[in-house]
């Protein structure tokens, strides 16, 4: 069987379980509204405020909503050991990942499109001009993160605190896609919006970089 | 339960080689300097007591888990142009099985991973023949412990596998459950299918290996050949645990 077609058959499992029990549907959703709402309780920021610090709060409710939806990811697979039963499959260990990669994308991308509008109107940042540029830069921050997240995730979930682990792991090594995520939404924020090329092609490249490691690395990250 | 019965591919079985094989966890050793030749259609009972090295060395067969030295085979004729985990099946001590699908959804799913054929009727009869047929809509997270234990063998068997790895498999069963799976077994191991099953209960299933290999401390302690010996391996090892 094509890795491809292995990917789809898992992914459509991840899906339809998920959308069954909607469990990390529902808590991702909920805990990202909750950071963008109490920031803007802490801040109660005006409009020249909210475009310059609007990037960094979105990416941080983003950045922690997503490490806490990526630690079921594996640790999900740890309760029957199903884990084991996908291994023993004739498929490979990247047709695997990847389908957990995007069923997280999908994921964090419906908890996003649910958050970008609420932050919209608690900030004032005007996000009709920019949507298109918005969503390619979102789509873009949220790969590298749902890429690095599931790999980690992976490595992690065999330990014994990996709840704490995975945080701990992910977050330093998200460092360069934050910084760069927010310099590319800091730049449609602004007054006269522009996509900042600069980091748009850094996220691009981060995304490459991880997603061309995790194929790599894919069968010896699914090692015992 | 239905005469129905998922088709048993046991036209080619392959066997599995163990040599010199150490497994170590950290700084405990599971196996040590382990070597056992399966031929291709045995049905061998794996005894000894807990933390001999049955598990692991089922799980090292299935593939699941790396040597730390030595070598591991599969022997047999299609070992060498397919993969080989298309012909190993395991029931392993967890159930294997995704508590919030169906019965049927995780047979259907396991089954388009492994690209088989005609999986609807495969699906149908391999429910039918472990008995959950009127619960195949039912999601696992429903099922008791043997009739999950059920669904996970119904699972492991469906992909009609030539090298068969049983944990512990008739943990949980009740007695109409057992005498399932030791007609389940007997019969695979008649049409040549390789059997390999960790057990600690004589029970029904015992008398159905050809040869019995006793574990203890990560090395083999006793090969029996005759299946007379077998069930007093059995009570040796016992006693030994």
């Amino acid at each position: 069987m094509s890795g491809g077609r292995a990917m789809l058959i898992m992914l459509e499992r991840e899906l339809r379980a998920e959308f069954r029990t909607r469990e990390l549907l529902n808590t991702t959703i909920v805990f990202a509204l909750i950071v963008v709402i109490l920031f803007s309780f802490a801040f109660e920021p005006v409009s020249s405020e909210a475009r310059r610090l609007g990037p960094g709060l979105l990416w941080i409710a983003c950045l922690f909503a997503g490490s806490l939806m990526l630690n079921p990811t594996f640790a999900r697979e740890q309760v029957n050991d199903t884990l084991s039963a996908l291994r023993m499959a004739p498929v490979s260990g990247f047709a695997i990942l990847a389908a957990k990669m995007i069923a997280n994308f999908i994921f964090l991308s419906l908890a996003e499109l649910i958050l970008v509008p609420i932050f919209d109107v608690l900030y004032n940042v005007p996000l009709s001009a920019v949507t298109g540029r918005l969503a390619l830069v979102m789509a873009l921050g949220t790969a590298g993160l749902v890429i690095t997240g599931t790999v980690f995730a992976a490595l992690s979930a065999r330990a014994r605190m990996r709840e704490l682990l995975l945080p701990l792991l992910l977050l330093p090594i998200l460092a360069p896609l934050l910084i760069a995520a927010v310099g590319a939404t800091a730049s449609l924020f602004a007054e006269e919006p522009s996509l900042d090329r600069t980091w748009f092609t850094f996220l691009a490249g981060f995304d490459i970089v991880f997603l061309t490691a995790s194929w790599l690395l894919a069968d010896y990250l699914l090692e015992e | 339960m239905s005469s129905t019965r998922p088709p048993v591919g046991v036209l080619a079985p392959i066997g599995v080689a163990f040599d010199s094989v150490d497994k170590r966890y950290e700084r405990l050793f599971a196996l040590r300097q382990f070597s056992l030749n399966i031929a291709p259609g045995e049905f061998v009972a794996l005894l000894g007591p807990n933390g001999a090295g049955k598990t692991t060395l089922l799980r090292m067969a299935a593939l699941l888990a790396m040597p730390t030295a030595g070598k591991i085979r599969h022997t047999g004729e299609r070992t060498g142009g397919s993969d080989v985990r298309r012909l190993v099946g395991m029931v392993a001590h967890h159930t294997l099985l995704y508590d919030e699908l169906t019965a049927h959804e995780n047979l259907s799913f396991f089954g388009k991973l492994y690209g088989l054929e005609n999986l609807a009727a495969r699906v149908e009869s391999a429910l039918a023949d472990a008995g959950m047929a009127s619960r195949s809509m039912s999601l696992v997270c429903t099922f008791s412990r043997g009739m999950r234990q059920r669904l996970s063998i119904a699972r492991a068997l469906l992909p009609s596998p030539r090298l068969l790895l049983l944990d512990e498999p008739a943990t949980g069963l009740d007695r109409q459950g057992a005498s399932w799976l030791a007609a389940t077994l007997h019969r695979l191991r008649d049409a040549g299918c390789t059997i390999v099953m960790s057990t600690h209960r004589p029970g029904e299933l015992l008398p159905l290996a050809t040869r019995a290999v006793c574990l203890s401390g990560g090395g083999l302690q006793k090969d029996f050949r005759d299946p007379s010996e077998i069930l007093a391996a059995l009570s040796a090892s016992q006693e030994g645990g």
